[in-house]
C-alpha cells in the first residue's frame, strides 16, 4: 500500500462526494444547499488540483485538466453567491439555481476525475 | 520547457497544500465563531468577510477588525490564525526561493534558454564544441566575419570567458558535455541552418563521438575535427570527416618547408596565419643539420617530415629505451650547455625545442642561442597563458598547437578554394614563382593581415553579376575596382580561377568570367566589403562597367526617355 496513493485517492473521492452533497436536492430550494458544504467542496477541489501537479503522464494531464475545470466552476459559484449576498440583493432563487448548476458542472468534472483514477488503477494492476 | 514547470509544480505541492489547508481552517473558524455587531446583537461572519479578513491578515497587511470589532473568542482564533498563515507563507516562499537558487534548477533553466535561442536562429551557423584556445580563436574570427556560432563547452570557466570576450554578435553557449548526442541535438545539430560542426575539444574520444554523431545524423554536413593521434586521424577519416587537423603533423609540414623552399613557406604562412612573418626573415641559412629536443608526439611528427625532406637530424631526448633510430641521439633534456654541445649545436642551423614543458623549451632556446647566435630557433608553446613570454622570446618560430588548428580551420571555412590553391602551389611551382607572388602580395597588403575570400558566380552569391545584358562582357578587372571611384583599384589580387575542372593560378585581369566560375581573392578585408557591393548591387556594377551612375527607378527612366525625345 502506497501512502501517497491513499492521500491522492482520498482527496479526489472527497472532492466528488462533497460536491455531490452540495449539488443534491431541489435546485432552487435554499434549505437543500448548505454554504459550508460548498466551502468544503471548493477547498477539497483546490487540494486535489495541487496534488495532481507534476504528473507527466497522459492520464495525469487529463486529471489535472478535469480538476482545473472543477475549480473554475466552484470558484465561479462561490463568487456569485458571495457577490449576491454582500453586494447584490441577497441570495434569491435565481442566484441559487445558477450556483447549484455551476456546482453540477463541477460534479461532472469530478466524476470524470474519479473515472480516470479508476482507469489508471485498473491499468496498472499492482 | 515543460521540464521546468513540472519540476516547479511538483516541488511546490507540499507548500501549496499547506497554504490551502491553513486558509481553509482559518476561514472556517472565523465563520463558526459567534461575534457581535455594533449594536451588541449576536452576529456571525459570512464566508465572504472571513476570506477577506484572512487574506489581509495572512499577508500581514492588517486593516483592523472588520466589519465590526471582534469578540474575545474571535480574537483568540485570529491570534492562532496570524501565526499559522505567516508560517505557511514563509514556508511556501522559502521553498520557492530555495528551488530557484538550486544549481540543478539553474542548469535546467540555462539549458532551456539555450535550446530556445538555438531554435530561433534563422541564419547559417557553425556548431563549435570546445572553447579552448582553438575554439575561442575560431569563434572570434567568425564573429568578425559576422558568421554565427553556437558553443558547447565542458568547463564553466571557459563559458564565463566567452561571456567576457565581448564578441560583436551574440553567441549562444552552454556548459555541457558535447560528446553526448542529445546535447548536440539541443545545440542545433539537426537544425536546418547548421552548416558545419567543429569538434575542437582537447579529448580525442570526445571529438570522435561528436564527428560520428554528426555524420550519422546529417551525413552531408561538414565536420571538422582536431586530433592528436594517428589512430584517431585514421578513424575520423574512415567515415568521411571533411577536415582532420593534427596540429603536430600540420606544423611539421609547415616547418619543413622553410628548410628547402623559404618563399613558398612564406606564401603559405601569409595565406594561413593572420600575423604573417616579414619577408626579411627569409635571409637566414636553414639548409643543414637540425636538432630536435624532445621525441614526443611533436618530435615524432617533425622527425618523420624532416626525414622525408632529406634533412640531417640530431635528436635530444631523455628517454631511457634505446630505440633503433637512424639519427644520432643524445640523452638529456637539452636545457644544459653540455647536452647541446654534445649534439653539435655550434655547427647546426636550427633547433626545435619541442618538449611538454614551456619553461624547458624557453631554457633550451636561450642556452642554444648563447652557444650559437646564428641558429634558427623553433619553440613549442603548450599553454595559452604563456603568450607574453613566448612573444618576447625572440624565437624565430613559436609553435602553438591551438593557433595552428584554428588557422587551418579558418582557412577551410573562409573558402574551400584556399587549400586547393596551396596544394597546387606546392605541387606545381618552385620557390622563384613563390618569390614573385610574395612580392605582389606584399605590394597589396604590406604588413597588414592578408585575408582571402572567394566568389562563385551564381544567383545566391553574386546576383548582380548575372543580371548583365548579353553584350556586356564581365572581366575580372571590373570586380577589383573600387565601387566608390572606378579609377582606383581595391587592395586585393586574384589568386585562382576555377571553371569546372579547369584551374588557373594567378589569372590575368582581363580574364572573362562566366556563370559557375569560382574566383579566389586575397587582400585586405576592407576590399572584401567593397567587393560585396559590386557583386550584389546592379547599379554599382553598371557604374564600374560604364562609368555612369546608373539608376533604374521609374522617375529616372521617365526622365531619360524625356531627354531622348
Amino acid at each position: 500500500m502506497n501512502r501517497e496513493k491513499v492521500i491522492f485517492a482520498f482527496f479526489i473521492v472527497l472532492a466528488l462526494t462533497l460536491n455531490f452533497g452540495f449539488f443534491i436536492g431541489e435546485t432552487s430550494n435554499p434549505n437543500h444547499h448548505n454554504v459550508y458544504e460548498l466551502f468544503a467542496a471548493l477547498v477539497a477541489s483546490l487540494i486535489c488540483t495541487v496534488l495532481k501537479f507534476g504528473d507527466r503522464t497522459h492520464v495525469g494531464a487529463m486529471m489535472l485538466a478535469t480538476s482545473l475545470v472543477a475549480d473554475l466552476q466552484l470558484v465561479a459559484a462561490a463568487v456569485i453567491w458571495g457577490y449576491a449576498a454582500q453586494v447584490g440583493g441577497g441570495v434569491d432563487e435565481m442566484i441559487l439555481a445558477s450556483v447549484v448548476s455551476l456546482s453540477g458542472g463541477a460534479l461532472m468534472a469530478n466524476i470524470l476525475s474519479v473515472v480516470l483514477l479508476v482507469v489508471e488503477t485498473v491499468l496498472v494492476r499492482r | 520547457m515543460n521540464d521546468v514547470i513540472y519540476i516547479l509544480l511538483r516541488r511546490l505541492r507540499a507548500p501549496l497544500v499547506t497554504l490551502i489547508l491553513v486558509y481553509a481552517v482559518s476561514v472556517l473558524g472565523l465563520v463558526l465563531i459567534p461575534g457581535q455587531d455594533d449594536q451588541g446583537q449576536p452576529w456571525r461572519m459570512d464566508f465572504f468577510h472571513a476570506f477577506y479578513f484572512v487574506s489581509f491578515m495572512g499577508s500581514t497587511i492588517g486593516f483592523g477588525e472588520v466589519p465590526y470589532p471582534f469578540t474575545d473568542a474571535q480574537r483568540f482564533w485570529t491570534l492562532a490564525c496570524i501565526y499559522a498563515t505567516v508560517i505557511a507563507w514563509l514556508y511556501s516562499i522559502g521553498t520557492l526561493l530555495a528551488l530557484l537558487q538550486e544549481p540543478a534548477f539553474g542548469r535546467l533553466m540555462r539549458r532551456r534558454a539555450f535550446v530556445n535561442e538555438v531554435r530561433r536562429l534563422r541564419e547559417p551557423f557553425y556548431l563549435v564544441c570546445g572553447y579552448g584556445v582553438t575554439g575561442s580563436l575560431v569563434v572570434k574570427k567568425l564573429a568578425a566575419r559576422e558568421m554565427r556560432t553556437v558553443v558547447l563547452e565542458l568547463k564553466q570557466e571557459r563559458v564565463d570567458a566567452l561571456e567576457m570576450d565581448g564578441l560583436s554578435i551574440r553567441v549562444p553557449r552552454l556548459c555541457a558535455d558535447a560528446s553526448l548526442p542529445d546535447m548536440l541535438h539541443d545545440a542545433g545539430l539537426r537544425h536546418a541552418c547548421c552548416i558545419g560542426v567543429l569538434a575542437l575539444t582537447d579529448d580525442d574520444q570526445a571529438n570522435l563521438s561528436i564527428a560520428i554523431a554528426s555524420k550519422v545524423l546529417v551525413p552531408e554536413r561538414m565536420v571538422i575535427s582536431r586530433t592528436e593521434s594517428d589512430v584517431t586521424t585514421a578513424n575520423l577519416g574512415s567515415f568521411g570527416t571533411d577536415l582532420v587537423v593534427d596540429p603536430f603533423r600540420a606544423y611539421a609540414e609547415y616547418l619543413v618547408l622553410t628548410t628547402h623552399a623559404p618563399y613558398t613557406h612564406l606564401v603559405y604562412d601569409w595565406l594561413l596565419n593572420p600575423q604573417h612573418r616579414p619577408m626579411a626573415t627569409v635571409h637566414k641559412r636553414r639548409e643543414g643539420r637540425w636538432i630536435i629536443c624532445g621525441y614526443g608526439r611533436f618530435g615524432r611528427a617533425l622527425y618523420g617530415a624532416f626525414r622525408q625532406a632529406g634533412v640531417e637530424l640530431t635528436l635530444i631526448d631523455e628517454g631511457k629505451d634505446e630505440q633503433a633510430l637512424p639519427a644520432p641521439r643524445v640523452q638529456g633534456i637539452g636545457t644544459e650547455a653540455v647536452t647541446l654541445e654534445a649534439a653539435g649545436v655550434t655547427e647546426a642551423v636550427g633547433i626545435v625545442a619541442g618538449t611538454f614543458h614551456d619553461a624547458d623549451n624557453l631554457s633550451i632556446i636561450m642556452t642554444a642561442r648563447a652557444l650559437n647566435p646564428r641558429l634558427t630557433t623553433v619553440v613549442r608553446q603548450n599553454l595559452g597563458e604563456n603568450d607574453l613570454v613566448f612573444q618576447n622570446s625572440r624565437a624565430d618560430f613559436v609553435m602553438e598547437p591551438g593557433r595552428i588548428i584554428a588557422n587551418r580551420i579558418l582557412a577551410q571555412i573562409k573558402t574551400p578554394l584556399l587549400p586547393v590553391f596551396i596544394e597546387r602551389m606546392l605541387r606545381e611551382h618552385d620557390d622563384v614563382w613563390a618569390h614573385v607572388l610574395l612580392n605582389r602580395m606584399s605590394h597589396v597588403v604590406g604588413e597588414r593581415e592578408l585575408d582571402s575570400w572567394s566568389f562563385r558566380l551564381c544567383d545566391e552569391e553574386t546576383p548582380a553579376l548575372l543580371m548583365l545584358q548579353q553584350e556586356q562582357v564581365l572581366k575580372l578587372r571590373t570586380l577589383m575596382k573600387d565601387p566608390r571611384d572606378r579609377t582606383r583599384s581595391l587592395p586585393c589580387m586574384p589568386l585562382m580561377h576555377r571553371r569546372g575542372e579547369q584551374v588557373r593560378l594567378l589569372p590575368g585581369e582581363l580574364c572573362e568570367l562566366q556563370q559557375g566560375d569560382e574566383i579566389l581573392f586575397c587582400g585586405l578585408s576592407e576590399a572584401l566589403h567593397k567587393m560585396e557591393w559590386t557583386v550584389n548591387n546592379y547599379n554599382q556594377l553598371q557604374y564600374l562597367l560604364t562609368g555612369r551612375e546608373h539608376s533604374d527607378t521609374l522617375l529616372s527612366r521617365l526622365l531619360h526617355r524625356g531627354g531622348k525625345h
